[in-house]
């Protein structure tokens, strides 16, 4: 038991320390990165990072085929990545959350129409749709949050329903009705400071999921529009010259890699902290 | 039984009608389909003739009906680049999908039941614990990223296998590789949450008093009891595999149904898009309709649900 409450809690800080870091760059993002991140330097193209022969120490990860610096465009898409998974989870979970406990509060015809929007949902495949929006509309920033938004709320629902229904069957709530409260403030005093630490587990899964589905849309060229940095799109800009100099897929793709696991250990660890158990796989 | 599989049947096809209906917004969302069928340099007549010549001068209600008509015979109206039926185009791609598709969950569960197993029998300890590392680390890993970094390694740098096209069954080893990282975690925990919970059962205290081996209570007994929900499951992770191989296909260059959405989208051929979107979304309604009645027939307590 104690060696499993160590591992455990050695991932949580791991996640803790990772998230921390990827959140205070993308907060001072502009006071951090030694170059402009958009200035481009032909003759400096490709320079490789600082573990290989000839590096310049001015470009410490090197530079990319632009010649923009790798750094200060790794720093800057720290920032896009934070800001679309958070403000993605933030409108799913309003859906969602809206969705999930209206069906478990009021039950009955209302929740049947909240599970078929579900099982709708779930039928719908994510990437092609978002690509079809994105392609179609055009790429921008608020198009992508929005889309996203409106696709990923299926897990919010799931959760916030089911937790819902577990918690409107005790005692305080109905000592509420009793009360003579009315069902809005049963809604927001009594259900949802209960169901909230699930929805904060919920919130973390969410955030790495739709930065793992922004990098994926922007690798395919149609996500954040270039030429702003998104780890995504770095890669795909990279990707003729991956074959000669691996290192320029290699780099985004550990910071996107790192990020992720970092938001799923701290999503893990907070799970176990508020001792709720929940399916991951749902 | 017959209840349970009527009413099963009558939600999957509310599903299907309204993804119709979704599909068929999403498309017309750009605004006047006719002026960029027609191209940039298209005088007004092109652009009307070319609205009369696919019908987008009818009202939209009449449109989509015609669409749902077609739809309901098997017919998908016609592609605006290929010229060709809608149906053919995909039926034509649907191979190499469908082969990737179950290449990948062939792998996933060849590679997530034994390390659920594993992860099982040594529960809480060393074992158990990386077991779970691997699941975390693959949830994390983002597909595309992946594979690209087999390609270099297995393509480029050993050598062992082809880096695109589908020329030959080892073209559909390190796409079906990538796309089963999607589903092993998941796999993974699903088959140790099941094991651990079978092995606790009584009958397998009964199996290990009649002294059977220890090979015969975890594969006959345990393995069997935990492999109901991994099965179900598996029918929807390969519903969610064949909607995500759209990037696979486009990293590797197979030409499936996935690749087939993607050309579509680039050229604002829209009747293709909502047909794949229709297409896939019918396919895992489908697969999770499988899913549920496999359940239920193997245990009955799940019909009333």
């Amino acid at each position: 038991m104690g060696m499993k409450r160590g591992w455990r809690q050695a991932g949580t800080w791991l996640g803790a320390a990772i998230v921390g870091v990827a959140a205070f760059c993308a907060i001072f993002a502009p006071l951090l990165v030694p170059h402009d991140p958009f200035a481009q330097d032909i003759p400096n193209r490709l320079l490789v990072p600082f573990w290989m022969d000839g590096s310049n120490p001015d470009h410490l990860l090197g530079t990319d085929p632009l010649g923009r610096d790798y750094l200060s465009r790794l720093i800057l898409g720290c920032r896009i990545s934070m800001l679309i998974g958070v403000t993605v989870s933030l409108v799913s979970g309003l859906i969602g959350i809206t969705l999930g406990v209206l069906g478990g509060f009021m039950g009955g015809r209302v929740d049947d129409a909240v599970l078929f929007a579900i099982t709708t949902r779930l039928s719908i495949p994510v990437v092609l749709v978002a690509l079809a929006v994105v392609g179609l509309l055009g790429s921008s920033m608020l198009l992508l949050l929005l889309t996203l938004g409106l696709l990923l709320w299926d897990r919010f629902a799931v959760v916030a329903r089911s937790t819902t229904m577990q918690v409107r069957r005790l005692d305080f709530v109905d000592a509420a009705w009793c009360a003579g409260c009315s069902r809005f403030r049963i809604l927001t005093r009594e259900i949802l400071p209960n169901i909230a630490s699930h929805l904060v587990v919920v919130a973390t899964l969410e955030i790495a999921l739709a930065i793992l589905l922004e990098a994926t849309l922007s690798f395919l060229g149609l996500g954040v529009p270039p030429p702003l940095p998104s780890w995504g799109l770095m890669i795909a800009e990279a990707k003729d010259y991956m074959f000669f100099s691996p290192w320029v897929i290699v780099i985004p793709g550990v910071a996107l890699f790192v990020l992720v696991l970092g938001i799923n250990l701290l999503g893990d660890g907070l799970r176990d902290l508020f001792g709720t158990r929940m399916r991951s796989d749902a | 039984m017959l209840r349970f599989l009527v009413r099963r049947l009558i939600v999957a096809l509310l599903v299907a009608l309204t993804v119709m209906v979704l599909a068929f917004v999403l498309t017309r969302l750009s605004g006047d389909l006719a002026i960029s069928i027609a191209g940039p340099s298209a005088t007004q007549a092109d652009v009307d003739a070319v609205r009369k010549a696919y019908g987008l001068d009818r009202p939209l209600v009449v449109q989509f009906f015609d669409w749902m008509g077609q739809a309901m015979t098997g017919h998908l109206g016609e592609s605006f680049f290929f010229k060709q039926p809608v149906a053919a185009l995909i039926g034509e791609r649907m191979s190499v999908t469908l082969t990737l598709g179950l290449t990948g969950l062939v792998i996933a569960l060849l590679l997530s039941i034994p390390l659920g197993i594993v992860a099982a029998v040594n529960e809480n300890t060393a074992l158990d614990r990386v077991v779970q590392l691997i699941a975390l680390l693959g949830q994390a890993m983002p597909s595309f990223w992946l594979a690209l970094l087999l390609m270099i390694t297995f393509g480029l740098q050993l050598g062992w296998l082809p880096i695109s096209g589908t020329d030959s069954w080892e073209s559909y080893i390190m796409p079906g590789v990538v796309l089963a990282f999607s589903a092993v975690p998941a796999l993974t925990r699903l088959t140790r949450a099941g094991m651990i919970q079978a092995m606790a059962a009584d009958y397998i205290r009964t199996a290990r008093a009649k002294g059977l081996s220890r090979a015969s209570i975890l594969l006959k007994h345990a393995l069997r009891n935990a492999a109901i929900p991994v099965v179900a499951v598996a029918a929807v992770q390969l519903g969610f595999m064949l909607g995500g191989s759209i990037v696979i296909e486009q990293v590797f260059a197979l030409h499936g149904v996935g690749f087939l959405a993607w050309e579509s989208i680039q050229k604002n051929d829209f009747p293709v898009v909502q047909s794949v979107v229709l297409v896939l979304a019918v396919i895992y309604v489908a697969l999770t309709m499988l899913a549920d009645t496999l359940n239920a027939v193997l245990d009955p307590r799940l019909r009333g649900a």
